[in-house]
């Protein structure tokens, strides 16, 4: 028998006004997978992570986390569930400091003694951010905001985290240390929905993948099956 | 030297009061962007709740034999219900409009104004109200400086309130939730902040001190009017424009200043001109300096 998925969406259309951003997605995440969608620019994958997050409503379609609809619910309310995002250009406090930006992750928590464990996990994965500590979030390089980001993120201990294009503007040396980060999460028990540009190294990461293309899923397999296959090297591999 | 010693810590007693009215606007305006135009009308319904509650203390006898307890009851009680009033007054005047234009909530705003100040003047008469007399009388007297225990009064309440906000913005969880909201509301939903709960507070709080405020005046100049939010109302947006609107440390620094202008000014230039240094101080900061002097280069303070 097949493991419930952690998360779905069937059939999911949002709009912009007048401008359709998704046409029908839909998708599944099982529990302890990295999925990825890969796409273009404009292809969506941001308004899918929105949508899923309750920032963005749907005009049509459902979205299953653990089995329970959540479409419509108040976007605050998914953090306390485990529901959890690191958004596209990390969106850190500017004016908060990296402590209290690790602290707003933790919001929704009462837990005293376990966030500030949490927290030196934190500063375990990322020791450039305990350097940083009394710092201002918007003062921070574009690296160290992406390790504060996924650090805000992994201080509500999500169980499913989105991850909007966290090599984004990245230098490769960074990029790869971000990565390897994703992938302890990952083992460490938590379930990842990847969201990027740079297809080579989310296929690589990621066990299953889903093309996404103007607003529709145009295919779905195995992220090592996508990786070789020749359609996807020529559109997001940049081969020839 | 006596006279500017004088002039000093009246400068210091209105000033503070500037201040408190004005950390309303600019907590508000940081976090959704509004000048609340009817914020000084919370100021003035602290004065008339203040005067209502100790008029009750002072028929019943307790004002003689309890004073502080009646001052503090009265200053909790009507800070609360300002606080309750201007969550309201954000229901229903500006949160159908968060995502309108600006100039659609600030006529809003405007209306709710003249709303407030005319339900003031229909459930409170046109006539000035006098406070209950008789409270802090005295005072200290070096030579010919006096400093009356009522002023006492008010310069302690006000540091105290203003210590206050400061530990509740920039130390407590909800303070720092007012702030990932005021610089990010997508991704302060996304980390399980409730946006409209931050923002009704940050009303709530802004009347809570404007009320103290109302009170204090009350206390000061003996007597309220239902008309005496408009006048200090701009004098405390002046403040908060000066000090960086959206700027906590600003808002207490702009009001400490305008207070002491219009207080030295009135002293040694012209007592008929005092309101007229507020607007000149606004006029020109929009002018020369928008950003106020805690503007956007010292950022560390704004909300
Ligand atoms: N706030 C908005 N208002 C109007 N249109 C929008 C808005 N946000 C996104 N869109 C449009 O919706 C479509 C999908 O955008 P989305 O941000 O989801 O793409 P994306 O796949 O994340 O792209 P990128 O790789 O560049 O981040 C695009 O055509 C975009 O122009
Ligand atoms: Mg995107």
């Amino acid at each position: 028998m097949a493991v419930e998925p952690i998360l779905e969406l069937r059939d999911v259309h949002t709009s912009y006004g007048a401008i359709k951003a998704l046409k029908g997605v839909s998708l599944t995440v099982r529990p302890g997978e990295i999925v990825t969608i890969i796409g273009a620019n404009g292809a969506g994958k941001s308004t899918t992570l929105m949508a899923i997050c309750g920032i963005i409503g749907l005009q049509q379609g459902e979205i299953y986390y653990n089995g329970e609809p959540i479409h419509g619910q108040d976007a605050d309310l998914l953090p306390p569930k485990g529901l959890c995002q690191v958004p596209e250009g990390r969106r850190i406090f500017p004016r908060l400091t990296v402590e209290e930006n690790l602290e707003m992750g933790a919001f929704f928590r009462r837990d005293t003694k376990a966030i500030q464990q949490d927290m030196a996990h934190v500063f375990d994965l990322f020791p450039v951010l305990e350097d940083r500590r009394t710092q201002k979030g918007g003062t921070l390089s574009g690296g160290e905001q992406q390790m504060l980001a996924i650090g805000r993120a992994l201080m509500s201990r999500p169980k499913l985290l989105l991850l909007d294009e966290p090599s984004l503007g990245l230098a490769p040396m960074i990029v790869q240390k971000i990565f390897e980060i994703i992938a302890t999460i990952n083992q460490d028990g938590t379930t990842i929905l990847l969201v990027e540009q740079n297809a080579n190294i989310a296929l690589q990461s990621a066990q299953r993948g889903y093309v996404l293309e103007t607003g529709r899923i145009t295919m779905e397999d195995d992220a090592r099956k996508l990786l070789d296959n020749p359609r996807i090297r020529e559109a997001y591999l940049g081969e020839v | 030297m006596e006279f500017f010693l004088q002039q000093l810590i009246n400068g210091f007693t209105l000033g503070g009061i500037y201040a408190l009215i004005a950390l309303g606007y600019t907590m508000v305006y940081g976090i959704i962007q509004l000048i609340n135009f009817a914020h000084g009308e919370f100021f003035a319904a602290g004065g008339y709740m203040g005067v209502i509650l100790l008029s009750f203390f002072a028929s019943k006898g307790y004002m003689q034999t309890h004073p502080w307890l009646c001052l503090g009851g009265a200053l909790l009680l009507a800070m609360l219900f300002c606080a309750f009033l201007a969550m309201a007054v954000e229901k229903v005047a500006y949160k159908p409009l968060r995502h309108s234009t600006r100039l659609a909530a600030l006529v809003s705003a405007l209306g709710m104004s003249i709303f407030l100040s005319n339900g003031l003047m229909l459930t409170q008469g046109v006539y000035d109200k006098p406070y209950p007399s008789g409270f802090a009388q005295g005072g200290f007297e070096f030579g010919l400086i006096t400093v009356s225990y009522l002023q006492i009064t008010i310069v302690l309440v006000t540091i105290g309130l203003l210590i206050f906000l400061n530990i509740l913005v920039f130390k407590t969880r909800i303070g720092k939730a007012m702030r990932s909201t005021a610089q990010d509301k997508v991704m302060s939903a996304l980390v399980g902040i409730n946006s409209n709960k931050i923002i009704s507070l940050t009303f709530a709080i802004g009347a809570g001190l404007a009320a103290a405020a109302g009170i204090m005046v009350g206390l000061y100049y003996g007597s309220v009017n239902y008309t005496m939010g408009f006048v200090p109302g701009i004098k405390a947006f002046a403040a908060a424009v000066l000090g960086g609107i959206g700027n906590i440390t600003g808002a207490m620094l702009g009001g400490l200043i305008i207070g002491m202008v219009e207080i030295f000014g009135a002293g040694y230039i012209s007592g008929q001109y005092k309101d007229v240094f507020a607007f000149v101080i606004l006029i020109s900061v929009l002018y020369f300096r928008p950003t106020g002097i805690m503007g956007e280069n010292v950022d560390d303070t704004r909300v």
